[in-house]
């Protein structure tokens, strides 16, 4: 074997355990989603085999499903441009303080060193009718009796922010880390205000940041189950809760299986399109 | 032969020039390799017939369990007991559904519904009941409605019976308030916003029948039941999804009344919160049993349940769970604090309280849950 076969093939043995692991831990158990929303769930919850369209049908037809799919994308939205503007201007007091930077660095993922899950319901000793805020606003005399905060669409947005506030930061930290600090100072030197500097040269190479931030808020918040059960009220479900429903309470696993490849191919496609017109090397940046 | 045998042995054959380096190292590799892929799931194989895995409801009832049954009886045979939990029995069934024959054994289920479930699905065992002994102290009508499901033979024991009734904050909602309005405290515009409710279909259904004043075993105008679900969830803070959920957020008042689960009701009265408790007419009653799961290590499932059903194990464990146990009160004598438990019943023949037919239930199972879970997304 030549020196150039052999170079040419050694990427591909150098990936081979991780595209070993995507093939098996992703791919295959796709490929048996795929089939199952082709089956059928029988009267005793058994599974029947077979090619049956009737999954599909219910999921792309039933108007409860639609409705469902779009109050999530909604929330996922609201979730997302929150995220942006809590996140800019936290990302580039980061980038642009000297000193501290490794410390601030360290308090954005300290919240990832405690379970999502906890981090969410710690939100119900606060908002909560005996909750810290309740006892504060009591204590100062704003209130006489406690308000309800809790268990609205409100409040999972809320729980939503916090959870991937942090994503969205480092996202916009890393496009502003990249940014010449002196083209700032340049455009100041040519005339403008500090805030034009800041709207005509930072802020749109700091763009590709911010789309990736907002794609990850966006993905991850379509798909969370656990903070509109945590903190929302009885119509607050969003569409991974349906998945859920589908899947555990009425052992309809086709028709969950149809759910969730339906809300796949739906951020499957935000995915694609971003990748067309950004890449995902941005995306890539933030998540190391 | 051990591995440092082997290896050394090898090793030999190698400086001795009976093996060529590429092929030593190869050998090596591939006893690495072998070494490697069997060690964790050996693991499993060895610890097959030494442990049992169990799963329950979680919060005081798994410390119960843990406390009074598990360690004892590892302690007396040397067999470990891995104790999970779930939330529910849709959750636990689909997880189940989802294993490999003998990852899970035994199983705190609730209901006949379950069991027939289960068996429908054909994952129920066939127990021993001469390695049962114990059996003999257990009420004789919590037994027979399994062994109908499963033609005479037994998958599980009977464990401990209760019922899940209204339960109310005294501060807000007086006991003769409760008792008057019975079922339809839960549709009292009064209290809108603090009502709670558990996010379990059939208990809404159950409850719906209640407030249309049907049969819950036999609604017949179920229209009307999914209205009064309706009304329900309009006036509901929010639909709890568990048992420790449920008394946060009693104890913490986010809610007034809800329907509750008697043993999780009386916790809360021990804790000192003053919470009531009524069973209205034809509340939800309803039996557990310890399920044993096909492909399960048969012999060391049948000792831990006779160790489970031995009056003092049982006696302890429904103490610390606050559930009566399904034992006969007229042959074991239950102490003191059992026969003050909510649902307890001094005559051992449980008429005082109505159980879900499976056979309706489980009948109507795709459709009402399905059902259900559009009216809790406020359609």
């Amino acid at each position: 074997m030549g020196i150039e076969a052999r170079q040419a093939r050694q990427p591909w043995i150098l990936l081979s355990p991780a595209l070993t692991a995507v093939t098996l831990l992703l791919f295959v158990p796709l490929a048996f989603i795929v089939v199952y929303s082709f089956w059928l769930r029988t009267a005793t919850g058994a599974d029947q085999a077979g090619f049956y369209l009737d999954n599909w049908r219910e999921a792309l037809g039933d108007a409860f499903y639609r409705d469902i799919l779009l109050s999530t994308l909604r929330i996922a939205a609201i979730t997302t441009v929150v995220c942006a503007l809590v996140g800019y201007p936290a990302a580039y007091f980061i980038a642009r303080s000297r000193g501290n930077k490794a410390i601030l660095l360290l308090l954005l993922m300290l919240p990832f060193w405690i379970s999502y899950i906890i981090r969410t319901m710690s939100w119900i000793n606060i908002l909560g009718v005996s909750g810290a805020l309740n006892w504060l606003l009591q204590t100062i005399g704003f209130v006489d009796e406690p308000v309800q905060m809790l268990y609205n669409e409100t409040t999972v947005i809320l729980g939503l922010v916090h959870f991937l506030l942090p994503f969205m930061i480092l996202n916009v930290y890393v496009a502003l880390e990249g940014i010449d600090v002196s083209l700032e100072d340049a455009a100041c030197s040519l005339g403008s205000t500090r805030w034009q500097a800041f709207r005509e040269v930072t802020l749109p190479l700091s763009l590709p940041g911010l789309a990736a931030g907002g794609l990850l808020c966006f993905v991850l918040s379509a798909g969370t189950y656990i903070t509109p059960l945590v903190l929302g009220g009885p119509r607050d479900a969003m569409f991974a809760n349906l998945v859920f429903e589908a899947v555990i309470t009425q052992l309809n696993w086709p028709l969950g299986s149809a759910l969730s490849l339906m809300l796949l191919a739906i951020l499957g496609s935000l995915v694609l399109i971003y990748n067309h017109f950004l890449g995902m090397g941005q995306l890539m940046k933030g998540l190391g | 032969m051990d591995d440092t045998k082997r290896y050394e042995r090898l090793r030999e054959r190698y400086l001795n020039g009976d093996l060529d380096r590429r092929k030593f190292l190869g050998l090596i590799g591939a006893a690495g390799l072998a070494y490697g892929l069997q060690t964790p799931f050996a693991r499993y194989a060895f610890a097959a017939t030494e442990q049992v895995r169990f799963d329950g409801w979680g919060g005081v009832v798994s410390e119960a369990f843990r406390k009074y049954a598990f360690d004892p009886f590892t302690e007396k045979t040397g067999i470990t007991v891995v104790d999970g939990t779930f939330g529910g029995g849709d959750e636990y069934l689909s997880r189940v559904k989802a294993s490999q024959p003998g990852e899970y054994n035994i199983a705190h289920l609730s209901g006949v519904f379950d069991y027939a479930r289960y068996a429908g699905l054909g994952l129920n065992s066939e127990l021993d009941e001469s390695k049962i002994p114990n059996l003999q102290f257990v009420i004789p009508k919590l037994t027979d409605v399994f062994r109908k499901v499963t033609d005479g033979s037994l998958s599980c024991v009977p464990y401990d019976y209760g019922t899940t009734g209204i339960a109310y904050n005294r501060k807000y909602i007086s006991d003769e308030e409760a008792k008057e309005k019975g079922a339809k405290l839960l549709i009292d515009e009064a209290y809108k916003g603090k009502i709670g409710g558990w996010a379990d279909w059939r208990t809404r259904i159950w409850y719906g029948s209640l407030q249309t004043d049907q049969d819950p075993n036999n609604a017949t105008d179920m229209e009307a039941v999914w209205n009064a679900i309706r009304t329900n969830r309009d006036l509901l803070l929010k639909y709890w999804t568990s048992g420790a959920e449920l008394m946060s957020l009693l104890a913490e008042e986010e809610i007034y009344v809800t329907e509750g689960w008697s043993g999780r009701i009386y916790a809360l009265q021990e804790q000192g919160h003053d919470i009531g408790y009524i069973d209205p007419p034809n509340g939800f009653g309803w039996q557990e049993c310890l399920f044993v799961i096909k492909g399960s290590p048969m012999a060391a499932c049948e000792e831990l349940l006779n160790f489970m059903l031995a009056p003092e194990t049982s006696i302890a464990v429904a103490e610390g769970q606050s559930y009566p146990p399904a034992l006969d009160p007229t042959k074991v004598n239950l102490g003191e604090k059992i026969p003050k438990l909510p649902a307890f019943d001094p005559t051992g023949t449980l008429d005082g309280l109505t159980f879900a037919d499976p056979t309706y239930w489980n009948g109507h199972e795709q459709e009402w849950s399905k059902m259900f879970g559009r009216i809790q997304k406020g359609y």
